[in-house]
């Protein structure tokens, strides 16, 4: 821990700059610009080891995070496996391989939250869902998870634009001494069919640029076998049936390629990322049907580009580049049922720098402009083509003194759509909406003791998210004059962390956060007019959450080298619907009910052992019991459920390659559960892994 | 010192534990028994509800009023039929008596549930994809049914049929072809009627009533009417009243009467029509309009005058109540008592209510549903063959 000790004649100065500074801002800051630039020349000297140590990690909060060790030896697939060891999370799991899974933040529903991919926010104007069940963790290095926003100044405006935001970051090639590639294949099989072959290669071009490329293929039949049952309430077996999942089949296929590289005084990557599927959409089970037809295709291909330099002491970088297209095609075939075959084609450029100043050497200063469009094409009949442009330009400071470290930051958003009118096959004209807000957020952490690292935090955060292109303009359901729907967040908590350098315990790691966040001008579907299910959107929903998330870890050195390390997440959660105060006439009432698959008790639990080449992992998920609709009733009850999976792989040399072999048991104890009502998920299940490293 | 503190920690742990709930066993659902009102004696013993569930919920649930002890059961399939994996199913569409047995519509699960009127009790199935509506006539079942003949080909559009179902055996012994996507039925002067209404087809929605022959049990006409046709119902007069929903942009929503002997159109009424219920010469309509100015839902509770025509009444509440329902979706009236029965779908998500009123339009009584209370039949000796 480094922490800056300000002399008194500093402090003196900097108060007094403090007020003037402050106001004068946008004025001062182009002509420090200037002047850093100036100085260049002596940063030719520094390399990137040395800008990485320039300045110690300044996030106020960290973060909850995953990554190398710990994640390899998750029982985790993909990235929406692994984010369920977080607290303050849930995820909604429609089951399988291939079934969609979408996190939700501290309730705050799943459209808040920002996911990065490498730096960049990945983005769907079109439902603003991020099924993480699609990004694998073969090429992963670590998941972060930030409540609020990374404590970083020195981010894109973008970065300042979510109530919760998880950062995936892939696998940055390193090379041993005299090494000059990095080879990895790795298969992975087990149950559900799969058949799951990848190869990362890693190739040093020089000195300063390497190459990084990764394919990735998953098949996998998406069978399973599910069992529902219900007893009398004397114990005895009223119906027992066993059934095996269909349709939840998926290919997909996923190469990426990257090149790394630095430069004086910083670095820079850029990154095509294509992805392509399709699945089976295994559905609902419901009375009489056991199976369903729909299909869903994917294909998202982005490029991406990042350049962080340092042109001073006292000024530092970063410009962030993508373009992103995707495509999804959703058929249903069945032809008893309404014929539907969609297609939706979006596209998004996107833009970004950021500026940080150092105006002393414990207060800093950003601006970050970013600029994106966004675009969504259908062949729905009457659809408005709408397309999206959004400014962002985000101020913020940090400011450390002493124990005491804070930031705040305000964000501008500037909207604009257009979309066609169109009546009846007709077009009109066109339509133009402009929304332009400015938003805040505290972030402040105090360490109180000298030699205990000891801290206690607190933030506020008020942001929002846009109505995306289906809220607005979805045939039918869309209502053009949507508002954005808003979150408040108000948290308050403590981190303790101690490092022992002998005995058996190594080090401990606990911190406990409590939260209330306000959600308002929640954007949900109501009921419209004559027929059967036709639903309009309105900003109508609010909901209250208060909530406590409570980690801990220990490191212990055991007697023949064991190494354990453990990990504890507890997440409790009110989070009531408020929308209708008229809706309380009893205990089915919906005002002040819980909201729809939150628990109010949930938590994990990881044990990870290591001893030579031999490594065992034991984890364990805990969803308490949740309602599937805020009317709290015997009749929307769902079960808690909780599933044990273990791991273990052992590692060996063969000559100058490294082979590695894992096999995990999932749901070990075969519970048959689930997450969403009347979708089943798999019971006990296996994986074996082998990778090759050279 | 750091034995307490391993202390706490464990402390903290078993705390933490001892708030968690184990996951158990389902336990088949005990219907919930509400008293509302006091006994009431009439030939009429009580009525059924069928809660649609929405879609994918696997919420179609059936409740059942009994007059005589004035005590209103919720969710009794699952009890009285403990053995049926997965209850009644999914989004129920209409229910019906003949003779002895009860039959539930229920469209998402593909089949017709047919039960015992008395106990409740599953006798069998018959299984129709995306079923709609049912009526009897001479010992058969008549069915709607939005799946026409299956086929591989990419510019398909899915004719719907009438099912014929032999009340004996459960069996489908015919099928006749009408019009798309085809709702409700009526059976009157040997013929069936069916509201075609094209609702996959937007925006080129059905427009025509198919008549069928029950004899040859082939369509013989087409009865142009209007737009996306969802309702029929004959009255003792040989008229039918056929509603249409319009097309939820530029059409509205409308009430048309057409004389079956006369062989034409003798009324259109600026009614909009979610759902209604004949009594006697009095047609009772419910219905929720959505205004793309306001916003908002419009709801009228009208009364037509089926001798004169005419919209007699614009709002059967009396005391105010229209304005605690949300999305009124279905309505029965009791046909001894003439107590008017409406049901609030609310958000379709969140459980129901179905209120009871008197004849004067004022509340006598509430109570809490299942999911999208929707449609109702009545238990007695011979009331549903009027």
């Amino acid at each position: 821990m480094i922490r800056g000790k300000p002399k008194p004649e500093r402090m003196l100065r900097m108060t007094r700059f403090i007020a003037i500074l402050l106001s004068m801002l946008l004025v001062v800051l182009p002509t420090v610009a200037d002047e850093v630039e100036a100085l260049d020349s002596i940063l030719q000297l520094e390399t990137v080891a040395v800008v990485a140590k320039h300045k110690p990690y300044q996030a106020v909060i960290p973060s909850q995070t995953l990554s190398g060790k710990e994640l390899q030896q998750l029982n985790a697939h993909s990235v929406a496996d692994a984010i369920r060891y977080f607290a303050g999370v849930q995820l909604k799991d429609y089951g399988g391989v291939g079934g969609i899974k979408t996190l939700d933040i501290r309730s705050m529903g799943t459209n808040h939250m920002g996911v990065f991919y490498d730096g960049i926010q990945l983005g769907n104007a079109q439902n603003g869902q991020i099924d993480l069940g699609k990004y694998s963790l073969d090429n992963i290095e670590s998941i972060q998870l930030y409540n609020g926003q990374k404590s970083e100044i020195f981010q894109s405006a973008k970065d300042f634009g979510s109530a919760g935001t998880v950062y995936i970051t892939t696998r940055r090639p390193r090379f041993e001494e005299g090494k000059r590639y990095n080879l990895r294949v790795m298969m992975k099989t087990g149950s559900f069919g799969l058949a799951n072959p990848s190869a990362l290669w890693e190739y040093k071009l020089s000195q300063r640029v390497s190459l990084s490329a990764n394919v990735e293929y998953t098949y996998a039949t998406g069978r399973y076998k599910f069992r529902y049952r219900k007893i009398f309430s004397d114990g005895t077996l009223a119906w027992d049936t066993t059934a095996v999942r269909q349709n939840g089949d998926v290919y997909a296929l996923r190469a990426e390629a990257g090149l790394f590289g630095s430069i004086n005084g910083g670095q820079w990557n850029v990154k095509a990322y294509f992805y392509d599927s399709e699945r089976g959409i295994p559905g609902a089970i419901v009375n009489n049907v056991w199976k369903n037809a729909q299909r869903q295709w994917d294909r998202n291909l982005f490029a991406q580009g990042s350049l962080r330099k340092r042109f001073s002491s006292r000024y530092v970088m970063m410009l962030n580049a993508k373009y992103a297209r995707d495509y999804m095609h959703y058929n249903n075939p069945d032809t008893t049922l309404m014929y539907i075959d969609n297609e939706f084609w979006q596209q998004e450029v996107y833009v970004s720098a950021a500026n940080k100043f150092s105006i002393f050497q414990n207060w800093d200063v950003n601006l970050s402009v970013d600029y994106q469009w966004n675009t969504l094409d259908a062949n729905l009949t009457q659809f408005v083509y709408p397309t999206r442009h959004t400014a962002l330009a985000a101020l913020a400071t940090a400011f450390t003194y002493g124990g005491f470290k804070a930031q705040a930051s305000v964000l501008g958003t500037f909207v604009s759509d257009r979309s066609k009118i169109m009546n009846g096959g007709n077009m009109l004209g066109y339509r133009t909406k402009h929304f332009d807000k400015f938003t805040p957020a505290v972030f402040v952490a105090y360490q109180p003791f000298e030699h205990h690292d000891f801290d206690v935090r607190a933030f506020y955060k008020r942001i929002f998210r846009m109505p995306t292109f289906n809220d607005l303009y979805y045939t039918d359901i869309g209502n053009a004059d949507l508002r954005p729907e808003y979150a408040s967040q108000y948290d308050v908590g403590a981190r303790y962390t101690c490092h022992m350098a002998d005995g058996v315990l190594r080090s401990i790691n606990v911190s406990a956060d409590a939260y209330y966040n306000y959600v308002t001008d929640k954007i949900i579907a109501v009921p419209k007019g004559t027929g059967q299910y036709r639903w309009m959107m309105m900003n109508i929903g609010k909901v209250k959450i208060r909530g406590v998330d409570a980690t801990a870890r220990a490191e212990f050195a055991l007697p023949y080298g064991i190494g354990l390390n453990t990990q504890l997440n507890y997440t409790y959660q009110r989070a009531q619907d408020y929308t209708d105060p008229t809706d309380n006439a009893d205990e089915a009432g919906t005002y002040k009910g819980q909201i729809a698959y939150i628990p109010r008790h949930s938590g994990s639990v990881i044990v990870g052992g290591e001893w030579q080449r031999l490594k065992l992992n034991y984890s364990f998920i805990y969803v308490g019991e949740r309602y599937h609709n805020s009317s709290n009733i015997a009749a929307n009850y769902e079960q808690p459920w909780y599933t044990h999976d273990i791991s273990g792989s052992y590692e060996m040399k063969l000559g100058t390659t490294l082979v590695k072999a894992t096999l995990e048991v999932n749901n070990l104890l075969n519970q048959q559960y689930e997450v969403i009502c009347n979708y089943p998920m798999p019971g006990r299940n296996f994986k074996v892994i082998l990778s090759f490293e050279i | 010192m750091r034995r307490t503190r391993y202390i706490h920690i464990m402390i903290a742990v078993l705390a933490l534990a001892t708030m968690v709930s184990c996951r158990e066993d389902d336990v088949i659902f005990i219907p919930e028994e509400v008293p509302v009102s006091i006994p009431e004696y009439t030939s009429i013993d009580g009525f059924y509800l069928l809660n649609e569930g929405n879609m994918g919920s696997n919420k179609c649930t059936l409740d059942y009023y009994d007059y005589s002890t004035g005590v209103y059961t919720r969710n009794i399939y699952g009890n009285a039929n403990p053995s049926v994996p997965k209850e009644l199913g999914d989004v129920g569409n209409d229910i019906d008596i003949y003779g002895s047995r009860l039959y539930a519509v229920v469209n998402c699960s593909n089949k017709v549930e047919v039960m015992d009127v008395a106990t409740t009790r599953r006798i069998g199935q018959i299984d129709i994809p995306n079923c709609r509506y049912i009526k009897f006539h001479d010992g058969y079942a008549y069915v709607t049914s939005y799946a026409g003949p299956v086929e591989i080909n990419p510019d398909y559009e899915q004719l719907g049929y009438v099912a014929k179902v032999d009340t004996a055996t459960l069996e489908v012994v015919d099928r006749c072809i009408v019009g798309f996507q085809p709702d409700e039925l009526d059976i009157a002067d040997g013929k069936i009627f069916v509201a075609n209404s094209g609702g996959y087809m937007v925006p080129n929605y059905e427009n025509t009533v198919s008549v069928i022959d029950i004899a040859t049990f082939r369509e013989v006409e087409r009865i142009e009417v209007a737009i996306n046709l969802h309702r029929v119902i004959c009255d003792s007069r040989g008229q039918l009243w056929i509603s249409s929903r319009g097309d939820y942009y530029e059409e509205e929503s409308k009430l048309y009467c057409y004389d079956i002997r006369k062989r034409r159109m003798v009324a259109e009424l600026d009614v909009p029509v979610s759902s209604m219920h004949l009594d006697g010469d009095s047609l009772y309509i419910v219905s929720v309009g959505w205004s793309y100015i306001t916003m908002q839902n419009e709801v009228t509770y009208a009364i037509v005058d089926t001798r004169s025509r005419e919209k007699v009444c614009d709002n059967f509440i009396t005391d105010g109540t229209d304005k605690e329902i949300k999305i009124p979706y279905g309505i029965a009236v009791n046909p001894i008592t003439k107590d008017i029965y409406v049901t609030d779908a609310r958000n379709y998500v969140n459980p129901g209510y179905l209120y009871c009123f008197g004849s004067d339009g004022v509340q006598k009584w509430k109570v809490r549903t299942g999911d999208i209370p929707a449609h109702f039949i009545f238990v007695g000796n011979n009331i549903n063959e009027q």
